[in-house]
């Protein structure tokens, strides 16, 4: 059974925008899937739809085994939500908030509260559990939003824009649990336009614009789409002839740039190391060497002709 | 079924407890329901007391007699609209968002702010009788008038809380909510709380005598200043009952129209 399935899922407003064009996803259990796209793309009322938020305007969509618009009540005890830019009231404590989302899902008072005192601990929050959220860091409140979208141990997770606007640190943490609590068997669909994030993290990509998915797979194959990883290599010295017959052997030869040397790897980054101790055989000095795979960006660029990060 | 009315009862009232925190939090909030209301009180009766010498205004003992169930009502009708300010905000910041993808009833997460507002109006009730007790307020019906008093005000500031929630609901927009202030004074100002609708001049007599508010402040004022009448009572009820019929109704037309709608 899929954890997060949807069939032509749309949504139009009242002022005739149609911000979701058509949705189709499946999202397997125990996958990490991330929806990617640039601000505007449909990204944020896909989720809001997928988590009872909003209603379609047409199309299916089913969480956890239930559908969004039928049984929204199933679909929430099954979910939990980190909504875009930590939906938090700034006024309560951390510990405060977690005690209410407790009572929220219908968790016992007692088991709450220790459910609450381990998701501090867990998320590093313990020793400011009792001041207000408003003097919290921008990181410390994502990782308060992820610990309230964990109380009640939901088998779905909905991350919006998780690390929009951290830190590098804060970033890498929110990832860290993301993986951890995947490694415990929940589903996770996260809304990012990131490309790092979506390829560090995600084992799916679909990749969303105008409403629309343009592209979806691994980031490996989507990457395997748009071409094949080269090799840029500067030669030191006048050996320039003799290496291009020896890195002949190994892929085709793209157009030069710089000076360098440019080959595509028809195995990939495997070939990195037999080309180098092969020019190193030849007495061919290498100045430098770069390994450049396709990104993110280049399959949403050629899949839209726009580039998602400037 | 009870399993799930309980449940819902809890959420109630731990969103009620949430509402309360963030009123005493914010001072926003809970200036406009203490601060304005004793201000207005003190400086009405240092500067208007000889008032009551007027022909025809009621039988007092002292015009803090007359003037606290104003103070109470305009206190209940301020704590109504700090509720609806708050829910706009939450709306806003996308708090409402929290609550909405949990699962219990949407109507819960309305009724847990309207039972926060419903705690501040019998505190600020039991403020006001506090002030008149510090300052020789008779209460002519005794114990028992001002427990029916502080129920009055209870149910008052529910019903305007609903009132509030609706537009708060309906806008999202805390600004909103906020620019209800002016009308607020309006509509005490045209009713009994401040000054005796029959010594008003008109129109505006006319209007305070059948302002649904005026029959609110007399069910709050009797029990100071003179006694309960089933009639009177009946009228403060049906007043109650009317504003609240009418918040609850919009209240719910706006949730449902929010939810649909996004």
């Amino acid at each position: 059974m899929s954890a997060i399935e949807a069939r032509d899922l749309r949504r139009r407003f009242g002022d005739g925008v149609e911000a979701v064009r058509g949705v189709e996803l499946d999202v397997a259990e125990g996958e990490i899937y991330a929806f990617l796209g640039p601000n505007g793309a449909g990204k944020t009322t896909t989720v809001r739809m997928l988590t009872t938020l909003l209603r379609p305007t047409g199309g299916s969509a089913r969480v956890a085994g239930h559908d969004v618009v039928a049984e929204p009540g199933r679909v929430r005890r099954a979910i939990g939500v980190a909504l875009q830019e930590a939906a938090l009231d700034p006024l309560m404590t951390g510990r405060e908030l977690l005690h209410l989302q407790a009572t929220l899902h219908r968790i016992p008072r007692r088991e709450g509260r220790g459910r609450a005192e381990e998701l501090l601990a867990r998320v590093g929050l313990s020793d400011v559990a009792d001041r207000r959220v408003g003097t919290y860091s921008g990181g410390m409140r994502r990782r308060l939003d992820l610990a309230t979208a964990l109380m009640h141990r939901p088998r779905v997770l909905f991350l919006d824009e998780p690390t929009t606007g951290l830190d590098p640190v804060s970033r890498k943490t929110i990832w860290d649990e993301v993986r951890r609590l995947n490694r415990e068997g929940t589903t996770v669909f996260l809304t990012t336009q990131y490309l790092e994030e979506a390829d560090q993290l995600a084992d799916r990509v679909g990749i969303i614009a105008r409403g629309r998915i343009v592209a979806e797979g691994t980031p490996q194959e989507l990457k395997a789409q748009v071409g094949k990883p080269h090799l840029e290599i500067a030669i030191a010295g006048d050996g320039h002839e003799r290496a291009r017959a020896v890195l002949a052997r190994y892929g085709r030869e793209l157009p030069a740039t710089d000076g360098r040397l440019l080959v595509e790897l028809s195995d990939g980054a495997s070939e990195v190391a037999p080309i180098v101790r092969a020019l190193d055989e030849s007495g061919i000095a290498v100045e430098a060497l770069e390994l450049v795979e396709p990104t993110l960006d280049d399959v949403f660029l050629a899949k839209t002709g726009e580039h998602l990060e400037d | 079924m009870v399993e799930a009315l309980l449940a819902n009862a809890r959420v109630v009232a731990a969103l009620g407890a949430r509402s309360i925190r963030q009123t005493f939090r914010r001072p926003q909030l809970a200036a406009p329901i203490v601060v304005f209301p004793s201000l207005l009180l003190a400086v009405q009766t240092g500067g208007a007391g000889r008032a009551v010498e007027l022909p025809g205004f009621p039988e007092v003992a002292g015009f803090l007699d007359f003037m606290l169930a104003g103070a109470m009502i305009q206190s209940c009708l301020l704590a109504g609209n700090s509720g609806g300010i708050a829910l706009a905000l939450d709306l806003e910041q996308g708090f409402a968002d929290r609550l909405f993808a949990a699962p219990v009833s949407r109507f819960a997460i309305v009724l847990g702010r309207l039972a926060g507002t419903a705690a501040l109006g019998a505190l600020s009730a039991l403020y006001y009788v506090l002030i008149g007790l510090l300052f020789g307020v008779t209460f002519e019906e005794g114990l028992g008038g001002i427990a029916l008093m502080v129920l009055w005000a209870t149910l008052a500031a529910i019903a305007f809380g609903s009132l509030a929630a609706a537009l708060a609901l309906r806008t999202g927009t805390a600004s909103v909510v906020q620019g209800m202030f002016p009308i607020i004074f309006v509509i005490l100002f045209l009713s009994n709380a401040f000054f005796p609708a029959q010594l008003m001049l008109e129109p505006a007599a006319t209007v305070a005598q059948y302002n649904p508010l005026s029959f609110v402040v007399d069910g709050i004022r009797d029990p100071v200043i003179s006694a309960v009448s089933g009639e009177g009572a009946a009228k403060a009820l049906l007043s109650i009952a009317g504003f609240a019929a009418l918040g609850f109704c919009a209240s719910a037309l706006a949730l449902r129209r929010r939810l649909r709608h996004g």
